[in-house]
């Protein structure tokens, strides 16, 4: 199963490259259905007691280089992959309806950008997951450099340097990882379990962590790594930016609780603090960043950089409670994230400008329109009651347990996050109308596109147990690496010899 | 006296002889046909270099000295000959509407041009089976010399003259620093033999300076052949003045005859002193891939391009080398393969753009490519995806490869320093792809590029002789961009130019069956390591 739902986007694309040019973009928009099908088919069929792997699928890739392709779903990817399915599907039918020039290029790239995601997520081999991490950036660098807007070559070439430069450092530290492992175990193997299995040296830890940590922290992006940006969301074509805001953000902090935590625990606790204070920094400069841009993609790109700081900080206060948050929290931003851009692409179309200063009265004559964006607009800045909240909630409530001073100050993000917010809103769809611009209506072929994602949010809102039952047992176990790594700590300074009780229940302590 | 007869393996020299044989039918062959003269020379050629992978494959597997010793006969050299062949194969094509070739001064140009890759190919194949000094200093040279000429085979552009000037000043240089460093080794060892270099050195060099000088003198004429900084000064000059099919060649096969030599010279006969050597190495390994990629950067030529991306390359190669394992020498081979494969992709489209355009190898010649020419424009974004080492190409598996084996020799350092050429690379490599798809065509009325028709005779040319508009007129109308040089619609060379760019992505999805291939060229020196 896993393995159609990887390779189907990639299947269809193929096939579409070979059909007559008005065929393309319906045929891929019915292939991204049936994938989105396909990862619901998953979600229903998923086992929430079971804190592992499900439909897993091994097989010996290039043995000789101890490399298996390995795939696997548990309770962290099987949102995010349904994240992804859905979004690319908004995002084809998005396209779609727009008809861009050279479209076969344009849905075979958007194809394989899915492929290489799902890859990501369902990896279960280090090199592997490397391998998908970067084969998803190629699609983006074609997308934004030939489909982009005002100074894409630079921009896109720019985003590749800056985000090959941590993951080909990453891929030293998975080669690293692999051979240390084996030097040990006499077998070489990039399986996530076995490296798991056999933990490195505290200090072998440390400098592969590093190479990871900056892999991930660029892709999200965090300060100060987040040079490449402002440019790409400038030049980038919305139904693509959605993506990359969307989705691609999360494969980094995913990587965090898939990689770093069961394999470099001891890492991941030694760098705590310093990844809090980047999560922080995150969260302030990109609130603060956003409410002084006046372009509507710009407050995104910023508001976004704050999100993931949120989301990095749940996963690093190493407790079961804020990495939940930070699941759920990934699927809340990724939900938000693609309508406010297809708001964008709507506003576009009005006012010919993504500039607030020459916007205002959208609402008119809107009520529709105005509605969805409003509900948008409530779930962005985590308004009570919607599931961003309660992923925040969950987050400050981790942090705040274990560094208060992180979760004090991190808390003025949120209501810098409503300032920024609302402040679009209003200087969208209130105030007047500018001179010779009309509001309209949303219309019905997109309103189909937006209202199902307003629908989603709205239902997530209601029923976020959905994510956070589903995760709860495999972020316990991935968490636990840690807190095991922790307890095995402290137990080695209490030299006392006291049994320690692990304070996560079912983690068994391996201490050498 | 007593004179025993040696003992003549035929079997195992079965290729060596192939080679000879057709080397000599193809220059017959040229003479005696005129009108049908290039689809004669072809076939023939063909035969020769498929009788000669034939012979190959029907050797693998065995692994035996040939020729009282003075050869090697096992997988490493059958690997390195079948990557020559195979770029050889390709090169033919592309040489039919070579000035050179298809309007030589005398009768059988195309029999002069093709003869000249076989012979070539025949110094290859001696060359990476060689395992005395003698044999290898042979090999070299039939190696080297059908290049000199080739680059110098277009006679009547200036460029491509100097080109084969400065090629044969340095690679005479080269070879006589080799030459030199070789002698020495005699005289500090005794014997030409690699095995009995092997047991006549000891573990410390340092105490041993005439071994010591021959070693650096070796190192450092291979280092010429391979163009590894901080001997690569005529690579970029001669790479963009040779004539494109020539370039080609030279880039890729000359690099895996000289590196199976490398490898034997160093793992084999060297092994004991691995301690001296393995840091020298990994140093030139580190030049080679600062300075070949920062040299790309500013590059405009296509072929200056990949002339210091090879550099750059043949800098990630080396850390095979320096692995010192038998993973190592599978890694290098591994990518020499991989290398093979984008680089002729690479190649293949830069010589029909070059004929199509009048651009020459300028970055403009590819210039919105993905509108015009979108299959093309795929053959040449793959290869630089895969020079660039991305994923889902065999140039990621090779990176993967190398790096895995300079982690596993304890040289992590230079793992993370192939993963920063990387990084700088990605700036070039990136760039051509954006000029390709992101750029609309150029359609500015270019110059032609006019051949110097004024240059006097040389070796027999006339100036009278006509070059140039022989191929345009045949193709059809020259549409209005600027003439067609000829050969461009050619489904020879498109088909080969794709079926390069389908290989590298074949490999980079289903690496096994090469990393199996390679693999038994590891195996073979096995024994080395020990």
């Amino acid at each position: 199963m896993l393995n159609v739902l990887l390779w189907l986007p990639l299947a269809v694309a193929l096939v579409a490259v070979l059909m007559p040019r008005r065929a393309v973009a319906p045929f891929s928009f019915l292939g991204s259905l049936v994938t989105l099908g396909l990862a619901i088919a998953l979600v229903v069929d998923f086992d929430s007691s079971v804190p592992g792997l499900q439909h897993e699928v091994s097989e010996n890739w290039i043995p000789d280089l101890g490399i298996s392709y390995a795939l696997g779903v548990d309770g962290i990817s099987l949102f995010l992959v349904l994240l992804t399915a859905l979004l690319w599907s908004a995002s084809f039918a998005f396209a779609a309806w727009r008809q861009p020039e050279r479209r076969r290029n344009y849905f075979f790239m958007l194809g394989l950008a899915e492929t290489g995601t799902l890859g990501a997520f369902l990896a279960q081999d280090l090199v592997l997951f490397v391998l998908f991490f970067d084969l998803m950036l190629v699609p983006f660098f074609f997308l934004i450099g030939a489909y982009g807007t005002g100074n894409r070559v630079q921009a896109t070439i720019k985003m590749m340097i800056y985000t090959l430069v941590g993951s080909l450092l990453m891929l030293v530290g998975a080669i690293a990882t692999g051979i240390l492992v084996s030097e040990e175990t006499g077998e070489l193997s990039f399986a996530l379990a076995d490296l798991r299995a056999n933990l490195l040296s505290e200090g072998t830890q440390d400098w592969i962590f590093c190479f990871f940590a900056a892999a991930f922290l660029v892709k999200m992006p965090a300060i100060p790594l987040h040079g490449w940006v402002p440019d790409a969301y400038r030049a980038a074509p919305l139904p693509v930016l959605a993506l990359l805001s969307g989705v691609l953000s999360k494969v980094a902090a995913y990587g965090f609780l898939r990689v770093v935590f069961p394999i470099f625990p001891d890492a991941a606790l030694e760098f705590q603090e310093l990844v809090m204070i980047v999560a922080v920094a995150s969260i302030l400069y990109g609130s603060a960043m956003a409410f002084t841009q006046t372009n509507l993609r710009m407050i995104i790109a910023y508001s976004s950089i704050a999100q993931m700081g949120f989301i990095t900080l749940g996963l690093f206060a190493l407790t079961a409670d804020g990495a939940d948050g930070a699941v759920l929290h990934m699927i809340n931003h990724g939900l938000v994230a693609w309508p406010v851009f297809f708001i964008i692409a709507l506003l576009y179309e009005r006012y010919g400008s993504e500039d607030l200063r020459e916007m205002g009265g959208g609402a008119l004559r809107a009520p529709v329109f105005a509605t969805l964006f409003m509900i948008v607009t409530l779930a962005l800045l985590a308004m009570p009651g919607s599931a961003n909240f309660i992923g925040e909630f969950y987050i400050l409530n981790a942090v705040f347990q274990e560094k208060v001073v992180y979760a004090i100050v991190a808390s003025v993000g949120i209501a810098m996050a409503a300032f920024y917010a609302l402040r679009m809103y209003q200087r969208t769809m209130h105030n007047r109308l500018p001179e010779g611009k009309e509001s309209r209506e949303i219309s019905l072929r997109d309103g189909a596109v937006l209202a199902p994602m307003v629908a989603v949010i709205v239902g997530l809102a209601l029923y976020p147990g959905l994510v956070l039952e589903r995760g709860e047992a495999s972020v316990q176990d991935k968490v636990g690496a840690v807190l095991a790594a922790a307890e095995c700590e402290e137990r080695f300074y209490a030299s006392d010899g006291d049994p320690v009780t692990p304070a996560v229940a079912g983690i068994e302590l391996d201490c050498e | 006296m007593d004179f025993n007869a040696p003992h003549i393996d035929y079997a195992g020299l079965s290729p060596v002889i192939a080679l000879t044989g057709g080397l000599v039918a193809i220059l017959i062959v040229a003479i005696l046909t005129d009108a049908r003269q290039r689809l004669a020379v072809t076939l023939t050629t063909y035969l020769t270099l498929g009788a000669a992978a034939g012979l190959c494959i029907w050797q693998w597997g065995e692994r035996e000295d040939l020729v009282s010793g003075a050869l090697r006969l096992d997988e490493l050299a059958l690997v390195a000959t079948l990557i020559a062949i195979v770029s050889a194969a390709f090169v033919v094509p592309l040489s039919w509407r070579e000035e050179a070739a298809d309007n030589a001064p005398g009768p059988g140009g195309h029999g002069e041009f093709q003869g000249l890759i076989v012979a070539s190919v025949l110094g290859m194949l001696l060359l990476s089976s060689a395992q005395n000094l003698v044999t290898f200093f042979v090999g070299l040279e039939l190696l080297s010399i059908p290049l000199y000429v080739l680059c110098g085979s277009a006679l009547r552009r200036t460029e491509a003259l100097e080109s084969g000037l400065k090629y044969l000043i340095v690679g005479s240089l080269g070879s006589a620093l080799t030459l030199y460093g070789l002698a020495l080794l005699y005289g500090g060892s005794g014997t030409t033999d690699f095995t009995g270099i092997r047991g006549a050195i000891g573990g410390d060099l340092a105490s041993d300076p005439l071994i010591l000088v021959g070693i650096g003198l070796v190192g450092t004429g291979l280092a010429f052949k391979l163009s590894i900084a901080p001997f690569h000064q005529w690579t970029p000059d001669v790479y963009q003045g040779a004539p494109t099919p020539v370039t080609a060649f030279m880039a890729v096969a000359t690099k895996a005859a000289a590196f199976a030599v490398l490898v034997r010279f160093f793992d084999v006969a060297l092994a004991p002193a691995v301690d001296d050597w393995q840091p020298a190495l990994a140093a030139l390994a580190t030049v080679s891939i600062i300075v070949g990629n920062v040299g790309a950067l500013a590059q405009n030529s296509l072929k200056r391009l990949l002339g210091y991306s090879g550099v750059a390359q043949a800098g990630y190669m080396l850390v095979g080398v320096v692995a010192f394992s038998a993973g190592g020498v599978s890694a290098l081979f591994f990518y020499l393969a991989a290398y093979a494969f984008m680089n002729l992709a690479a190649f293949g489209v830069i010589v029909i753009r070059e004929r199509e355009t009048g651009f020459g190898d300028d970055i403009r010649s590819v210039q919105g490519l993905g509108r015009e020419r979108p299959a093309l424009a795929w053959a040449l974004t793959i290869s630089m995806l895969a020079l660039a080492g991305l994923p889902g190409t065999a140039g990621f598996i090779g990176k993967l490869f190398l790096i895995e084996e300079a982690v596993a020799a304890d040289y992590t350092w230079l793992g993370v320093l192939i993963v920063i050429g990387t990084m700088i690379s990605l700036a070039y490599y990136l760039r051509v792809i954006a000029w390709v798809w992101m750029r609309p065509a150029y359609h500015a009325d270019p110059t032609p590029e006019t051949p110097h028709r004024t240059l006097p005779a040389m070796a027999g040319g006339s100036p009278d002789a006509e070059p140039a508009s022989v191929g345009a007129a045949a193709e059809g109308p020259a549409g209005d961009r600027g003439p067609l040089l000829g050969g461009v619609r050619c489904p020879v060379i498109i088909g080969l130019t794709l079926l390069m760019a389908a290989a590298t992505i074949f490999f980079g999805v289903i690496p096994a069956p090469l990393v199996d291939f390679v693999e038994s060229a590891g195996d073979a020196l096995a024994a080395a390591f020990e």
